[in-house]
């Protein structure tokens, strides 16, 4: 059992990743996650990370240990979908309180352990590290273990610890606990040459289950999903697969090529998003699988479903070819290859403005040139502001991007698509990428947009009224200042019927009034609220008789 | 009087409760052109931010000061720094409100102090305004980080008025807990205008998260109350708190200007509205507008024909104190048994909810309570949904966070109208279920064990039979 920094360390040498590979060995000592800027970061802790890349696990009981914010914030926010179980949905943390920061938490994570157990009995339990148990160095490996001993069960450590980097590496650290204490416990109850690993796939919105009919029908058998819809059997068993692909993310590749090297078992990287690449997938599956045994006619099989599939496909999108034509559209993605949704949309006749290529790798970018021409607008990282400004004025028709950037479109009154983690549609393979137009032709075609964008009718009006009101008011301002005396006489006193200051004191004066009832009969205030001001006033006036003509009259 | 216990259990299954950081950086975001920003690992903000994008659906300005392993064990006060100076350069906002989180408060993070050094070091900072809360992940929860975060602003940025400053008597303070949506405020916003008040909310997240589509991008938050107008709230003739969680607050104005404040527990169902109107119609000197009397005739009709509906049910409902004891009274005045009550923490309206136990749980505690207890009417946050679905009963949206539905800024609960659209809403959930589940069969009443043992839906059912 490594530490945690030294299995940080061991994940930043990851031969196996092309960026990482590109780097020069100083570059490389500094590990891949940039230092996030305080005040100017926006992504997601490594705990996220984590739990993100294994809770699609769906009858493993997912066990936060720390204080309320790490789970009671952020417990079922996630889209993956499950054919069955479904612990993995139910939030479980230890919620750390004071008395366990002082005198430490193993005791109670020990207990809440036996608690799941007793009360769901799971395959395994996965236990997370949070910062505030890791800075009082509660020893999570440790009570994994002894639970494990002691309750007959799999509690598996996830030490991945906020503080420690960002959500990828979050991701990573997830598939080092996979690695360490899952893969290969366990045995399959039965193998065939056509078993496959995928890793990296998540099953957001069921998007797996448009892929999954088309495996089923060549024969094909998902023995494990690293971790959409997964099992934990399964998951345990992964080492028996003939081939595995690492499903458009960087972020698994450890497991991917650690499994090569440990179990022999050889990985593509590839994507179901996108027409072309959901044909590149299958057909290299099938590739692999014939080169570690499987009968030939492997190949002829996929071809002929690759074949009917794309027609269909093309079939579906041509419709849509001249509704889109001049139509611009903007594509911010995080994860997704930006490439192979590129490739599908310029099919289906939009016009790309600009794409984002912040996690892209170098081949990533080339590709995009290739598709999009050497002057393809190739954005880095671009502020909310930016985005704004870009749509605000009309360079493009659509935005296509995660959620979080989702309002910056909308308040600019432009069309959004979400295409990341948390949408509800579903976009993978061949029916995916059919309804990704369909759904972008809904949104454009909206009649509501024409709406929104139309001048408020009566704004200008009001504005007119307006000006001309409020420069009667300075004139009125301007005046009532020129005199002091005067504002100080207008000051309202009794606000339910408006009687100010100077009223009430001519009235005082003219009358001798004393009292706040006399003053009541003299003038319009009500002396109800403005009471004690009235009582103030009279005591500020000087007690003087009433006028001597005012005396001799009564 | 209820009891209020706490479970024994080591793991909270399914929480109810959110963490106090982020109730601290909600109050926030009713300033004007402010920035929370939460002093720990990033997470802890993205998190938050999260629930807030996906209560609301709006943008939300939310910052971290993005503590990394390193500046853990070392202190943060460089991380501190740096995301101040970064955002006053970049976002350029009025305030920038600051809360601690488990972590730095584990480490012990000297944040007040850091404040002082930074305006030292960078005289640009020496009077932008900068308000810092303790609010530890591990104590307290939600509407406790906001209760603070009230108090603080109000130490921090009101003024206490100079000696012969006079008091503008129309001008009210208003500061409402964290249970009254961005609605709920331009409700009573509307209700004291029309009694000829001003009103000063803080915190005022009707300006800033009420939906309103702005004309340029801001990177803070779009609305709400300005500092300069917090500034001078110790010039209003009186504050009206509402929710037990503003007590601190209120009382915080009191002993800095000497506004006095009065206390409003709950503003959902007849009684506390017609003590709030006729409190308004006093401090104002103003009889009641004729249009609160039509809008009380209207709730009293909706209680009527609601009645049936709700009277008898077995209520099962977890929120927040001040939300539980608002909601729960009302349905419990209109006939309604709150039969299992779970909470999220202390409160000292707790004990006065109308039922036997109050349980300071989650979401399992809640299901477990309302299964063996046969409720039939659960009401709780989003997270509820799945238990509501293996209870098969219905259920009523409330309180934070509310993400599988739209408009959750605008669900209103205050004032008389407030009240009759949830009471309608509520009664409506009831008919639905009932013509969705419970239609009766030929064989519904056959079996005799039925016969003896009417079952809790049959009896309602007889009951309505009666009385149409």
């Amino acid at each position: 059992m490594s530490s945690l920094s030294a299995t940080i360390e061991k994940i930043f040498n990851e031969p196996g990743c092309a960026k990482n590979a590109n780097k020069s060995d100083a570059e490389r000592n500094k590990g891949c996650t940039k230092q996030v800027q305080p005040g100017g970061a926006a992504g997601g802790c490594a705990f996220d990370g984590a739990k993100i890349a294994l809770q699609p696990f769906t009858d493993v009981a997912h066990l936060v240990h720390g204080p309320i914010a790490c789970e009671g914030n952020s417990w079922d926010n996630r889209g993956a979908a499950s054919s069955g179980a479904s612990i993995w949905r139910t939030g479980l943390t230890t919620d750390m309180n004071e008395t366990d920061i002082v005198f430490g938490g193993e005791k109670r994570l020990y207990k809440a352990i036996k608690e799941i157990i007793s009360k769901y009995n799971p395959p395994a339990i996965f236990v997370y590290q949070t910062c505030v148990p890791a800075m009082i160095g509660d020893d999570i490996n440790a009570v994994c273990k002894a639970a494990s001993q002691k309750l007959g069960k799999p509690v598996i450590p996830v030490n991945s610890p906020g503080f420690v980097g960002s959500k990828n590496l979050g991701n990573k650290l997830a598939g080092e606990a996979l690695l360490e204490h899952v893969i290969g416990t366990q045995e399959p109850d039965y193998t065939t040459p056509y078993d496959i690993n995928l890793i990296g796939e998540y099953n957001l919105s069921g998007e797996l289950w448009q892929v999954k009919p088309l495996l089923d029908e060549l024969g094909i058998r998902i023995l494990s999903c690293i971790s959409g819809d997964g099992k934990y059997r399964e998951v345990a068993s992964s080492h028996r697969a003939r081939a595995a692909m690492m499903v458009c993310s960087k972020a698994m590749i450890s497991v991917a090529r650690k499994m090569e090297e440990r179990y022999g078992i050889p990985f593509f990287e590839g994507s179901f998003y996108g027409i072309q690449d959901s044909s590149d997938s299958l057909r290299q599956i099938a590739r692999l699988l014939v080169e570690r045994g499987a009968p030939s006619e492997l190949i002829e099989r996929t071809e002929a479903v690759i074949a009917r599939e794309e027609a269909g496909a093309w079939a579906a999108i041509e419709p849509y070819k001249p509704r889109f034509a001049g139509k611009r559209a903007l594509l911010i993605t995080g994860g997704v290859k930006s490439w192979s949704v590129v490739a599908a949309l310029q099919e289906a006749g939009l016009d790309l403005v600009g794409t984002s290529v912040k996690k892209s790798t170098k081949q990533d970018k080339e590709r995009i040139k290739e598709l999009m021409g050497q002057d393809a607008h190739m954005i880095e990282d671009m502020t909310p502001r930016e985005i704004y400004k870009m749509l605000k004025d009309a360079k493009a028709d659509i935005m296509l991007s995660g959620g979080k950037s989702q309002f910056v479109a909308l308040k600019a009154a432009m069309p959004w698509l979400d295409i990341n983690q948390e949408r509800c549609h579903a976009y993978m393979g061949y029916l995916g990428m059919v309804k990704l137009v369909e759904e972008i032709d809904k949104a454009l075609f909206n009649p509501m947009w024409e709406q929104l964008r139309r001048p408020v009718p009566w704004e200008e009006v009001a504005k007119n009224r307006q000006t001309k009101v409020m420069a009667q008011m300075d004139a009125q301002a301007a005046e009532v200042a020129a005199d002091p005396e005067t504002t100080r006489r207008a000051k309202k006193v009794c606000f339910c019927k408006e009687v100010d200051l100077g009223t009430l004191e001519d009235a005082i004066r003219s009358h001798g009034l004393t009292s706040v009832e006399a003053v009541r009969q003299h003038t319009n205030a009500l002396g109800g609220c403005c009471k004690r001001r009235i009582e103030d006033i009279l005591a500020k006036m000087p007690v003087s008789s009433p006028p001597a003509m005012l005396q001799a009259a009564e | 009087m209820a009891i209020v216990t706490t479970p024994k259990k080591a793991c909270a299954v399914n929480p109810l409760k959110m963490s106090q950081p982020i109730g601290g950086a909600f109050a926030f975001m009713g300033l004007r052109g402010a920035m929370p920003l939460l002093h720990g690992s990033q997470g802890c903000t993205s998190f938050g931010l999260t629930l807030f994008v996906r209560h609301f659906k709006e943008a939300v300005p939310l910052q971290t000061t993005a503590m990394s392993e390193v500046a853990t064990v070392l202190g943060g006060y460089e991380n501190v720094e740096q995301a101040i100076l970064n955002i006053y350069n970049r976002a350029k906002p009025e305030i920038i409100g600051i809360c601690s989180t488990g972590v730095t408060e584990t480490n012990g993070d000297d944040v007040d102090g850091y404040i002082k050094l930074i305006r030292e070091q960078h005289p640009q900072l020496a009077k932008f305004p900068l308000v810092f809360v303790s609010t530890p992940d591990f104590k307290d929860a939600f509407q406790d980080g906001w209760g603070k975060t009230v108090a603080c602003m109000v130490e921090v940025l009101v003024e206490s008025p100079a000696g012969g400053a006079e008091r503008d008597p129309a001008r009210v303070n208003v500061l409402p807990g964290c249970h009254l949506t961005p609605g709920d405020l331009d409700e009573l916003r509307t209700i004291l205008e029309d009694f000829g008040l001003k009103p000063s909310f803080l915190p005022d997240l009707a300006g800033s998260l009420d939906g309103h589509i702005p004309d340029e991008f801001t990177p803070t938050t779009i609305g709400g109350i300005g500092v300069d107008e917090v500034a001078g709230m110790g010039r209003s003739s009186c504050t009206i708190a509402i929710g037990e969680q503003m007590r601190r607050a209120a009382e915080a104005i009191q002993a800095k200007t000497g506004v006095p404040f009065r206390l409003f527990e709950r503003l959902c169902g007849l009684i506390p509205n017609d003590e709030f109107l006729a409190f308004l119609s006093d401090i104002s000197g103003r009889p009641v507008p004729a249009k609160y009397r039509r809008q009380r005739g209207q709730l009293a009709d909706a209680m009527l024909d609601a009645h049936f509906h709700v009277g008898g049910r077995k209520l099962a409902i977890g929120a927040e104190p001040d939300l539980l004891f608002d909601l729960s009274s009302m349905l419990h005045e209109m006939g309604a048994q709150v039969t299992a009550a779970v909470t999220t923490t202390q409160s000292p309206v707790l004990e006065r909810i109308g039922t036997n136990e109050v349980l300071i749980g989650d979401l399992e505690d809640l299901e477990e309570l309302a299964r063996t207890r046969n409720c039939d009417l659960l009401i709780t946050h989003s997270h509820g949904r799945q238990a509501a679905a293996r209870l098969k009963i219905p259920f009523y949206r409330a309180g934070f966070p509310m993400f599988d539905r739209i408009g959750a800024g605008h669900q209103l609960s205050v004032g008389y109208r407030g009240t009759r659209d949830v009471i309608f809403d509520i009664a409506n959930l009831v008919i639905a279920d009932r013509e969705e589940n419970h239609q009766p069969t030929p064989d519904s009443w056959r079996t005799s064990r039925q016969r003896l043992k009417p079952s809790r839906r049959s009896f309602i059912a007889s009951t309505e039979e009666s009385i149409a």
